[in-house]
């Protein structure tokens, strides 16, 4: 897997991860409500667009075309916003981005910054990096800014505080904001929110985002949202820093015609997002003075380089694959380790951070295929975290790992029909320790996570070729 | 019509009664029924374990075993999900052009149990009884991968005798994904948890499928709640018949 530093580079593996969070009643009933909350609004509104899986196949189709000249359309994009009168900055990794925006802040003199949900900067630990330097981030999306106060992380890529309930909700803004008191009433948190943001946007001059898409032909910048608090984001400060993924671009503006309807059906359920900003280079008498783009790569040109599993680059990180995920259900983001959760942060993830519980993320599926089925861009997510399981077993695996053992085994097993038959003997006659009244209750090592909470039928005394066999023989003698 | 069994390694070893089903039905129905006995397995454990290289040679020696084969069944979807989305791409990668051609010849020929009866057969009524309250578990395989739709469940509505219910969240994963059910034993019996509710909420005596592989996994844990209720593979149920009895 691609060595590379990043964000929690000491998170468990997945299993291990997953075991508090399991345990967790409150946390499992927000996630299960929040995720079927959006996924039966998603399923309206996918329902009445008509050409829904035309959209798809474009979707894909544009994204694999971009991807295949992506240096063209970067250099455009550099060549079109350069022109639009902003700054683009490369940056190789984490460190690199990080250090640019730093610079960039230090430059303009600035001691704070407001932020837009932005997952590059989770992606890269920015806020962490600009509060070692003394520089403060305020997140003002609504859920980013509870995650912040809330001294927790994001759960979720499109609705990072899903695992918080409103009383939860209310308890942080009360203690984090200073509160007396403060109604349970969703419009009293906003509220609450509203007056607390507002006063940081009229404040701070300078202001960071990410990108939802690039586009190369304009040198647009494209960001989407529910809020308006991106919008002020955009707008208000003096000096704007947008950092996004190279994987962003895409190349023309007529091509948002098919993304923009993707996108908020499928992160939201939402028609069309309430609010679209589309920001080209700096402005006479409006907006930032100063707009910079920080363009990341941090493993991504080696997912491109890798033909199985490119096809993760196509992301629009809209989280349809988290919300219809039977796994991410039980555990929600936390247990994933890095703020890309669920399906797409299971493939993502191991190929751009080297992590310790890297290797365990693209078995925390089973591939039922129900994030295949509801991506936008078509990303074959079960295929690629089959791939890159392939990958963990030859780049990372010791042949002397008792499951590669085992595997080599039965493989070798099932490449006779002899050494097959012998198998099924031997297990047949192998089992009695194990077996009670026909059945299978405790096992031992791996397989005891099976019978944890499961029993297991007893082989039984005759496989099916047996009665195969002595079927033919009756037959053969009465022939 | 001449029909070679694919038995699958799982169902040969733990579920004979499931491969003996399919004999008496497809006999039933005025086929002969081969069974080559070189089959073993067709890989799909090793392949999405991560083990592709393992896989291999399983499905070089699948592709021997059946070449000669005009029509060939398998009571399992998940075994021809790994046989139709894998094995191109493997034999492709293994550069073996005669492979290649092999392989695509075979794949128009290969068909599901429910897929052969409805599509290839063009049967709905198999002429089965069975008296039982029926619940159909859809796996993920048959679903998103073959894309079976409700190939199972008309032939199930003309079962005789049947109460058949609707499952709810039929469309939601058991938790068993092969490997997955040990490697992440915690979170796959979270999501079994929640399959038994749905199950025993139907109060079906019996749950069906066209894999045995997600009915083991999810009979696995209604026998170790004493829930009192079986699984029973779908071959199982289109066996029965009220002269003969239940298969």
């Amino acid at each position: 897997m691609t060595v590379r530093v990043g964000e929690s580079a000491r998170a468990l593996p997945f299993q291990k991860a997953a075991l508090p969070l399991l345990d967790d009643a409150q946390l499992r009933k927000n996630v299960r409500h929040a995720t079927d909350t959006i996924q039966r609004k998603r399923g309206l509104v996918v329902a009445e667009q008509t050409d829904w899986q035309e959209l798809r196949t474009a979707a894909s189709a544009i994204k694999r075309h971009t991807l295949k000249h992506l240096d063209t359309y970067l250099t455009q994009f550099e060549e079109r916003f350069t022109a639009a009168g902003g700054v683009v900055h490369w940056a190789s990794d984490a460190d690199e981005a990080n250090r640019i925006v730093l610079g960039l802040v230090q430059q303009y003199g600035g001691k704070e910054v407001i932020k837009i949900k932005t997952m590059t900067s989770d992606e890269t630990r920015l806020n962490e990096a600009l509060e070692q330097a003394g520089v403060h981030p305020y997140e003002t999306d609504l859920a980013e800014l509870i995650i912040q106060l809330g001294h927790d992380k994001p759960s979720h890529i499109v609705v990072p505080a899903l695992h918080k309930n409103r009383a939860q909700i209310r308890e942080i803004f009360l203690r984090e904001m200073g509160l007396k008191e403060l109604g349970n009433r969703p419009e009293d948190l906003t509220a609450a929110a509203r007056r607390f943001l507002r006063e940081k946007f009229l404040r701070v001059k300078i202001g960071v985002s990410g990108a939802n898409f690039l586009i190369a032909e304009t040198g647009g910048v494209c960001i989407v949202e529910s809020e308006g608090n991106g919008r002020m984001c955009l707008t208000m400060p003096e000096v704007l820093i947008s950092m996004a993924g190279i994987e962003k671009v895409i190349p023309s503006f007529e091509d948002l015609e098919v993304f923009l309807q993707l996108l908020p059906r499928s992160a939201t359920g939402e028609r069309m997002n309430p609010y679209n900003s589309i920001w080209t280079g700096t402005h006479e008498d409006d907006g930032p003075k100063h707009f910079h783009v920080v363009l990341l790569d941090n493993g991504r040109t080696s997912i491109l380089a890798d033909k199985e599993s490119r096809q993760t680059l196509h992301c629009i990180r809209c989280a349809a694959c988290l919300n219809t995920c039977p796994v991410y259900r039980q555990t929600g983001g936390h247990a994933y380790g890095s703020s890309y959760a669920g399906p797409i942060g299971a493939i993502f993830t191991p190929q751009v951070l080297n992590m310790e519980h890297a290797q365990s993320l693209p078995y925390a599926s089973s591939l039922c295929g129900a994030c295949y089925e509801v991506c936008p861009v078509k990303i074959n997510i079960p295929e690629v975290l089959i791939h890159l399981r392939g990958r963990v077993v030859r780049e990372q695996k010791s042949a002397l790992d008792p499951e590669a053992l085992g595997m080599k085994a039965m493989a070798t097993v099932f490449g006779s029909r002899h050494r097959f038959e012998a198998a099924q003997r031997l297990a047949r006659v192998g089992q009695w320790p194990v077996v009670s009244h026909g059945w299978v209750r405790h096992l031992p090592g791996m397989m005891g996570n099976w019978t944890a909470v499961r029993d297991m039928k007893a082989i039984p005394d005759q496989p099916f070729r047996a009665w195969w066999k002595q079927r033919q023989k009756k037959q053969e003698k009465q022939a | 019509m001449r029909i070679t069994l694919f038995i699958t390694c799982y169902n040969d070893t733990l579920f004979p009664e499931t491969g003996q089903a399919v004999v008496r039905l497809l006999e039933r129905l005025g086929h002969e029924v081969v069974f080559p006995l070189d089959q073993t397995c067709c890989g799909q454990m090793h392949y999405n374990t991560g083990y592709q290289r393992e896989a291999v040679p399983l499905m070089k020696r699948f592709v021997e075993t059946f070449r000669e084969a005009e029509t060939i069944c398998i009571p399992s979807s998940s075994c021809v999900a790994m046989i139709r989305d894998h094995y191109p791409l493997m034999a492709e990668e293994s550069g073996d052009a005669e492979l290649v051609r092999a392989v695509e010849e075979l794949l128009p020929r290969i068909y599901e149990l429910s897929e052969l009866l409805v599509k290839k057969l063009g049967l709905e009524d198999v002429g089965a009884y069975y008296a039982h309250r029926v619940t159909y578990h859809a796996s993920c395989h048959s679903l998103r991968g073959l894309q079976l739709g409700d190939i199972p469940l008309r032939l199930l509505r003309k079962v005789r005798g049947i109460d058949l219910v609707e499952l709810p969240n039929i469309d939601r994963c058991c938790g068993f994904g092969g490997t997955f059910a040990v490697k992440n034993g915690d979170v796959s019996a979270a999501m079994l948890a929640e399959k038994m509710k749905d199950v025993e909420n139907t109060t079906a005596e019996v749950c069906t499928a066209v894999d045995n592989s997600c009915l083991m996994h999810i009979f696995g844990g209604l026998h170790r709640a004493r829930a009192g209720v079986k699984t029973v593979h779908l071959a199982q149920i289109l066996a029965s018949t009220e002269a003969e009895g239940e298969a």
